[in-house]
């Protein structure tokens, strides 16, 4: 009983991490500019796919997934330059559809890049599981729940302990304000974008190995990652991925305890029964204040 | 290597789009088809699209049919049924094709099913479920095995082994969904038991709830996953992490080396049924297919620089049936039909191909091979 159960949870967790941290890519952005970016699975996708063909090229995986990491914030900067910031004023409605037309051409470009097919990045450290009071733990969910514990602590730090991250939760309060102190606003947008493309393909680097990788995961990724969103609260960074591990439970014990066929329709009644109690979600406002 | 790659994407399509609007001669036959070249179903249609080219551009090279050169229409439907339709409305109305080889899925075929029978022109579908043939309808054909053969090939070789017992996992998209049925409805004739049944969405990432389930039910002799894509990788890499003891069949679904290089060593030990293409090199030299499969899978291999697939193959049958239709019945689509249903003993990547008024497809049981996956490759299992 105790090793199914931990066989439940461990998959549970290590699925809701990613969702997790997707969600945490949104927040940062939604709090910063006001816009939900839905390119934000693309990110994810970028940093797996880049690292597969470096290693493939014979480039070391840590390097690889340093240049992954260069690459989707890159991405993220010229995303927000060329797409977001000349239609800064536009209604969110605009700025949500541009941001999907943005994965759409992403995605379409990661098609001819990298090709259609699914890649595969080997595991960093081996893929003998790990015996865990009776459940088998594959060392690569290891490195995804403590890859998650260390963004999340970085982005923490980063926020409260920085210059530059108080700057953003400044621009996220108020605008105006934040510009009569002397903040580079534009600046703050595009850091914005990076951090969460950073950290959304640092996800993609981690879980790769697990769940593979092509040009368009980052659809259902965007989609769960969005879901955990509203279920943690909209722009709280901590509900973000609080949402995330809880989706992800839900259903590995959905798929595990009751059925697997209905697995999802559970996490999404769960999603339903939270926003009738909370609306704000479990971590947010009830109203519709950003911080 | 990526640049390149573009590159010669970019040229396929510039030399695609010229042969489509600049090289068209009256005299020339239209073939059509609607593939799956992008989206989900890529790995199905983007080999079959290969194949058509390569294949169309040999028989031309060689004169084309009965002295009139092929000319060939494909459009991508992206997966989506929807599109697919579309397509085939326009290539019936503007293209004035005679015949079509493709429809990548069973979802794509059934949409089309009634634009080719309404125009009663010949469709041979590279679609895997029976529902393409069965009932019979008197314009389409299919080339690939159904999802029950796989079912019956797999309880054939569970009663060898004296494996009666089984559990199903399957995806929940198409083809998974059909061949489970298709499994449950042909269980009690082979003698074989499902204990238990779990499934899992197409785009899951992890499997391990239901197999811990599945292993956890007494008495399973072994597990059947009925799926194709991402997925049955991912149920084979979580079935050696729960060290699951008991052998794992998968089906025709992932009869491609992605396959196995996306599962790694989890792999090593699986068995599926599926077409002797994939070990045409390791037939014995007394098998009629040895010599076809061998041909197609070298010339795939040298032009495209893949690994081969069936599906590929599928389209090969595919097209091969049709022009040998062609050379016995001329270029009427009705005549095509007719000629279609006569082909008899013809050799191709799936098996060898009879076809009668009751029977779409033409392949039997023997046509299947059951296969093992050894360190990392395609052995013969029987």
């Amino acid at each position: 009983m105790l090793a199914q159960f931990l066989q439940f949870a461990m998959s549970g967790l290590t699925v809701g991490a990613v969702y997790g941290i997707v969600a945490l890519g949104f927040t940062l952005i939604y709090n910063a500019s006001g816009v939900m970016n839905f390119a934000q699975g693309e990110f994810v996708m970028i940093g797996g796919m880049v690292t597969v063909s470096a290693v493939g090229a014979g480039v070391p995986l840590p390097l690889a997934a340093l240049i992954a990491v260069i690459v989707a914030a890159s991405v993220g900067v010229l995303l927000q330059r060329l797409a977001i910031e000349p239609v800064r004023d536009a209604p969110p409605v605009v700025l949500i559809i541009i941001t999907v037309g943005a994965a759409l051409v992403i995605r379409g470009v990661a098609q001819i890049v990298f090709g259609k097919q699914l890649h595969k990045l080997s595991d960093f450290s081996g893929d003998t599981p790990l015996a865990f009071l009776g459940a088998s733990i594959l060392p690569q969910a290891l490195w995804v729940l403590a890859g998650t514990v260390l963004i999340v602590a970085l982005v923490w730090l980063f926020l409260n302990l920085t210059m530059l991250g108080k700057a953003l939760i400044a621009t996220s309060a108020n605008r105006l304000a934040a510009k009569l102190v002397g903040i580079n606003i534009s600046f703050i947008l595009a850091l914005a974008f990076a951090l969460s493309a950073v950290i959304g393909s640092a996800a993609g680097i981690l879980v790769t190995p697990i769940t593979f990788t092509y040009a368009e995961v980052g659809t259902l990724l965007a989609l769960k990652g969005f879901a955990a969103l509203v279920l943690g609260g909209l722009g709280s960074p901590l509900g973000a991925v609080i949402g995330g591990l809880l989706l992800g439970l839900s259903e590995a014990f959905a798929a595990g305890y009751l059925s697997s066929t209905y697995k999802d329709a559970v996490a999404l009644l769960l999603m339903i029964a939270v926003l009738l109690l909370r609306p704000g979600g479990i971590l947010g406002h009830a109203g519709a204040e950003r911080v | 290597m990526t640049l390149h790659k573009s590159l010669a994407i970019a040229a396929g399509l510039l030399l695609g789009a010229t042969s489509l609007f600049g090289g068209a001669q009256a005299q020339d036959i239209k073939v059509g088809a609607v593939l799956s070249v992008t989206g989900p179903g890529a790995f199905l249609g983007d080999p079959a699209d290969k194949t058509l080219r390569m294949y169309v551009d040999e028989i031309n090279a060689k004169g084309g049919v009965k002295g009139r050169k092929l000319q060939l229409v494909i459009y991508d439907d992206g997966g989506d049924a929807g599109k697919a339709r579309t397509f085939a409305t326009r290539l019936v109305e503007e293209d004035k094709i005679v015949a079509m080889v493709g429809g990548s899925s069973t979802g794509t075929t059934m949409a089309m099913v009634p634009i080719f029978e309404e125009a009663q022109i010949p469709f041979i579908s590279l679609g895997g479920a029976v529902v393409i043939i069965e009932p019979v309808k008197k314009f389409v054909f299919k080339t690939p095995h159904t999802d029950r053969m796989a079912c019956e090939k797999i309880f054939t070789d569970l009663k060898q082994r004296n494996l009666t017992r089984i559990a199903l996992i399957s995806g929940t998209d198409g083809f998974g969904k059909s061949m489970r049925d298709q499994c449950a409805a042909v269980n009690a004739k082979y003698g074989v038991e499902i204990l238990a049944e779990e499934t899992y969405g197409p785009r899951d990432t992890d499997m391990t709830p239901q197999l811990t389930n599945l292993k956890a039910k007494a008495g399973v002799q072994a597990v059947i996953n009925p799926g194709f894509g991402q997925g049955p990788a991912i149920v084979t890499r979580n079935f050696r992490q729960l060290g699951f003891a008991v052998p794992l069949y998968q089906s025709h679904g992932v009869a491609s080396k992605q396959y196995i290089d996306l599962a790694g060593d989890a792999a090593n030990g699986v068995r599926l049924p599926a077409a002797a293409l994939l070990v045409a090199d390791k037939l014995a030299a007394s098998d009629p297919q040895k010599a076809v499969a061998s041909a197609y899978a070298t010339k795939f291999q040298t032009i495209t620089k893949e690994p081969v697939s069936t599906f590929g193959g599928h389209a090969f049958d595919g097209l091969m049936i049709l022009v040998g239709a062609m050379e016995r019945g001329g270029f009427d689509p009705k005549a095509i039909r007719d000629e279609i249903e006569k082909t008899k003993g013809l050799i191709g990547t799936a098996g060898v191909f009879n076809m009668s008024a009751s029977d779409h497809m033409g392949l039997d049981l023997s046509a299947f091979k059951m296969l093992e996956i050894r360190n990392g490759d395609w052995a013969l299992a029987e």
